[in-house]
């Protein structure tokens, strides 16, 4: 395997007591996408969110493209955000803003692109999740599945390395979780780096490199989606795989 | 009834104190000014200390909001102005109340901004993070602008305690609207100059007091 482009390293991190997660160790090679799966309370989104420091791990480190962002001085970890975009089940877009605005914000405020250039790029990126159209609309004008679209194109506009999606479809009417896979599956395409948390086996089956079971905190079993999903080895994943086809 | 009609509703006389009454009520207006846009800066502050995870910022802010909101204004007022000179602190009409009535509502305005920031959702504030946005810039480009539309009503409304707060002036003899009128009445032995001003305040504050309950019915819908 080449040099990761992220690298997780004996993370752990507690809430008060509770340990949330136990000597995770995980690596992302540049242009994979691994799906992270596993039962309610594992610590999926922990980990990701670990990952951009909106968690403050315990312990461990987290290398993107090689460097530590545990660690790093608060000025130096918001250029290293600049890398790592994030996608969360609620998409979050700013409310009060156009969609255009959405994309522009982050690439003028801290990647610091003039105005011109920031909006060229939103428009390119809302282009390629299909909503340039839609680039003057209010957000909450749009469907939850195109809302998430735009959060795509967000996170995009600032040329991240590695794209972190929090159950990006979870939140969707099932008729609108097509067109956010779609888009993932472009993004994939295309060379990015992914680390996905999601149910979506059928996609995982189509387009992930891997799988990864997590349960209590803890990496029980990885390989290749045909495999993780026909014969798991482990008991654990084979309970989960068992309760979530039913 | 004439004479209620000749005391009260005296045309003549209220043509004849007109021009005291403005130049009072511009006194209002550029207290109202200072009052206001002090308080917005000190309250936001204020609110932004108390919503700090940093201890030593957020208990000063919260013993600072509760003493003021629960010192009574004119007793803020009169403190400053007759109290501070035996310090050798002695300070114009004007600065006294401007300086009173900005830590009086400095106060309410921080409840009110605490209020609104609170009701945004974290994942805003996450999702601009995670966009490499610094806490400043979270707070002025994400935060802010959903907070202050989300309490605008409140907002006003305590804007309009403010001006109708400023008539207290009058006890330092600042001259400002109500005090002219007060003057203007002594000495036309009328009490017109007194109606005059009520109207006055009436018309500065009615469309405010209209626009915040349009705003209110607004966001009950
Ligand atoms: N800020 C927090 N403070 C305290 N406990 C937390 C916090 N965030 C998460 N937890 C706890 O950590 C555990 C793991 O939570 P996490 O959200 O990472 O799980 P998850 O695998 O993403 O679950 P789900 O599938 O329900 O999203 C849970 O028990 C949760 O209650
Ligand atoms: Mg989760």
């Amino acid at each position: 395997m080449s040099r990761p482009m992220l690298e997780i390293v004996a993370l752990e991190k507690t809430f008060g007591e509770l340990k949330v997660l136990r000597d995770i160790n995980l690596r992302v090679a540049t242009g994979e996408m691994v799906f992270v799966i596993g039962p309610s309370g594992s610590g999926k989104s922990t980990m990701l969110r670990c990952c951009n420091r909106l968690e403050e791990p315990t312990s461990g480190a987290i290398l993107i493209d090689g460097k530590d962002i545990v660690g790093c001085s608060s000025s130096a970890l918001n250029r290293m955000r600049l890398e790592v975009g994030m996608v969360f089940q609620g998409f979050h877009l700013y409310p009060h803003m156009t969609v255009v605005a959405n994309v522009m914000l982050a690439q003028i405020k801290a990647l610091k692109r003039s105005k011109d250039e920031a909006r060229e790029r939103a428009l390119a990126m809302l282009d390629r999740v299909g909503l340039r159209h839609r680039a003057e609309t209010m957000p909450t004008q749009l469907s939850g599945g195109q809302q998430q679209r735009v959060a795509i194109a967000r996170a995009l506009a600032l040329d991240p390395k590695v794209m972190l999606f929090d159950e990006p479809t979870s939140a969707l009417d099932p008729e609108l979780v097509g067109s956010v896979l779609a888009v993932m599956k472009d993004l994939k395409d295309s060379g990015m780096t992914m680390l996905v948390v999601s149910h979506e086996m059928g996609f995982a089956r189509e387009a992930a490199d891997r799988v990864v079971f997590m349960d209590g905190g803890l990496v029980v079993e990885e390989g290749p989606p045909e495999e993780i999903f026909a014969n798991p080895k482990a008991e654990r994943t084979q309970a989960f795989l068992s309760r979530v086809r039913a | 009834m004439q004479d209620f009609i000749r005391l009260f509703f005296n045309l003549e006389v209220m043509a004849q104190t007109l021009p005291l009454l403005m130049q009072g009520l511009w006194m209002t207006v550029k207290l109202c000014a200072a009052v206001i846009a002090l308080g917005l800066v000190g309250g936001l502050f204020l609110a932004l200390g108390a919503l700090s995870h940093r201890r030593w910022l957020r208990w000063p802010a919260f013993a600072v909001i509760d003493f003021l909101r629960a010192l009574p204004p004119l007793v803020l007022l009169i403190f400053i102005y007759s109290g501070l000179p035996f310090a050798g602190l002695a300070i114009s009409p004007f600065a006294a109340v401007a300086v009173a009535f900005f830590l009086n509502n400095s106060a309410y305005y921080a409840e009110i901004y605490r209020a609104g920031i609170q009701s945004v959702p974290a994942g805003q504030t996450e999702a601009a993070r995670a966009c490499g946005l610094t806490t400043g810039q979270t707070l002025a480009h994400v935060v802010l602008p959903q907070a202050v539309r989300n309490v605008l009503p409140d907002l006003l409304s305590n804007t309009v305690e403010v001006v109708k707060l400023t008539s207290l002036a009058s006890v330092v003899s600042l001259a400002e609207l109500l005090y002219s009128a007060n003057m203007a009445r002594s000495l036309t032995y009328n009490a017109s100059p007194l109606v005059l001003a009520a109207l006055v305040y009436l018309l500065l504050l009615w469309p405010l007091v209209r626009l915040v309950s349009r705003y209110q019915r607004r966001l009950a819908a």
